[in-house]
């Protein structure tokens, strides 16, 4: 299959640890089939910043936890046909949201002021306007852009992950085993 | 063998032991009905919904209804199971519900549950409710942002454990798990072995120390959907096996 026709693929993690792309790169050898599938645009797997086009798929691992992750997510949406949401923060927030049950003034104090480990003699919270700022709480990326498909886990197994792109890149579908679809 | 009631559920032919609710003469034929405040040897309670069925068109719940002559039950519905599914992810918007560091993940009830209806993501906006942590107690724990109110504990720390040491305070969404004591777990009469322990379905109620013996993936649900022990062989008569408690009625007599 030429590069043209194949299907573009974009991936990205907001709030969240890296672990769902982590989980991506854990299919192993399939990554070489993975490869005659797509195409990687936009992705921190191959570190392209900006899209290149249109994609077919996009990947989103992490919820929304500042207003940066709020733009790339809508860009995502902007240039994706099908997003899907990757990993227990995508789909839920995940431990990120922990902090979603406290007041963000407490949750800044206690990291920057109050907390026992930290020296902060000014008293000052970071404030820079090349810091993203925080939203309020941590929102799951479907409170924020449509989702077309959710895949729990902390992470997704590899081998969710593949079955799910596998089905979408194939036009079947998405229908997992039930060992697939886990949300821990 | 005593004469039994007859009934159908799902179209199937049920005999039920006079006196016995439909969710319990569904479990007898291998029929299973989803449910969460309902577990065999606790009084029914009918509060979580989920094992909502029509009688004659008319819903309501079946581990309270008595199984009668001739009633024509249906269970395993779209629409029925969509009203589950909804009942399901409201529960998940409104506790906090962290599965993956939660160490009832794989033997959850709710988890499982949601499992079986397909449930990927809840469709409602998620609360983020505050609720309280009471570690007070040297072996055991309260974790509030799990508890689904399904009074399972209640039941069984009175019934079982002739003890009461958890009851209900609050209404609505300030309704919360209350201990009988002023204020702290560490402060009432429970004890590690209180039968209370292990009836709750979620992580909410959780003896400290043992959390990760069975590993994840080596757990109840986490290759088999829950009611499969309902739906499986139904249990010899002579059994006495003290397995699932769902499919040996022997040892619920007891």
């Amino acid at each position: 299959m030429g590069e043209n026709q194949k299907a573009r693929i974009a991936t990205t993690s907001l709030a969240g640890c890296f672990g769902c792309h982590m989980s991506l790169l854990d299919i192993d050898e399939r990554i070489l089939q993975l490869a005659e599938l797509v195409v990687f645009d936009k992705s921190p797997i191959n570190d392209i910043k900006q899209f290149t086009g249109r994609c077919d798929v996009g990947l989103i691992e992490g919820g929304c936890c500042n207003e940066h992750n709020v733009e790339v997510l809508r860009d995502f949406r902007k240039h994706c046909d099908i997003l899907i949401s990757i990993g227990d923060c995508a789909t839920m927030g995940g431990i990120p949201a922990l902090r979603n049950t406290v007041p963000l003034q407490e949750c800044l104090d206690e990291a920057y002021r109050d907390g026992p480990s930290v020296h902060n003699p000014s008293g000052m919270i970071p404030n820079d306007v090349e810091l993203p700022l925080i939203l309020d709480k941590v929102y799951p990326a479907h409170e924020v852009v449509k989702i077309d498909y959710h895949l729990p886990g902390c992470p997704p197994s590899a081998d969710t992950l593949w079955e799910a792109l596998v089905a979408l890149l194939t036009a079947k579908p998405v229908e997992l085993p039930y060992e697939l679809v886990k949300y821990d | 063998m005593t004469p039994g009631i007859t009934f159908t559920i799902d179209g199937k032919q049920v005999t039920a032991a006079p006196g016995q609710t439909i969710i319990e003469a569904a479990d007898t034929a291998g029929i299973y009905i989803p449910r969460l405040c309902h577990k065999p040897g606790l009084e029914p309670f009918g509060s979580c919904r989920l094992c909502t069925v029509t009688v004659g068109g008319r819903p309501c719940s079946s581990c309270t209804q008595p199984a009668a002559e001739g009633i024509v039950v249906e269970s395993d519905t779209d629409e029925l199971n969509e009203h589950r599914r909804a009942l399901l992810e409201m529960l998940f918007v409104e506790g906090n519900h962290f599965c993956m560091f939660c160490e009832k993940s794989g033997n959850c009830e709710l988890q499982a549950l949601a499992y079986k209806f397909g449930i990927t993501a809840p469709s409602f906006t998620y609360q983020w409710q505050k609720h309280d942590v009471d570690a007070s107690h040297p072996q055991i724990l309260i974790d509030r942002n799990r508890c689904i109110l399904c009074a399972r504990c209640v039941r069984a720390s009175q019934d079982l454990d002739g003890k009461s040491v958890f009851g209900f305070v609050g209404r609505g969404p300030n309704k919360r798990l209350a201990v009988n004591a002023e204020a702290r777990l560490s402060d009432t009469n429970v004890d590690v072995t209180d039968e209370a322990l292990d009836v709750c379905p979620v992580g909410a109620l959780l003896r400290k120390h043992v959390g990760y013996k069975v590993p994840i993936g080596k757990r109840q649900f986490d290759h088999t959907p829950i009611g499969s022990d309902v739906e499986g062989e139904p249990a010899p008569d002579d059994c006495g096996c003290g397995g699932a408690e769902n499919v040996c009625q022997c040892t619920q007599s007891e």
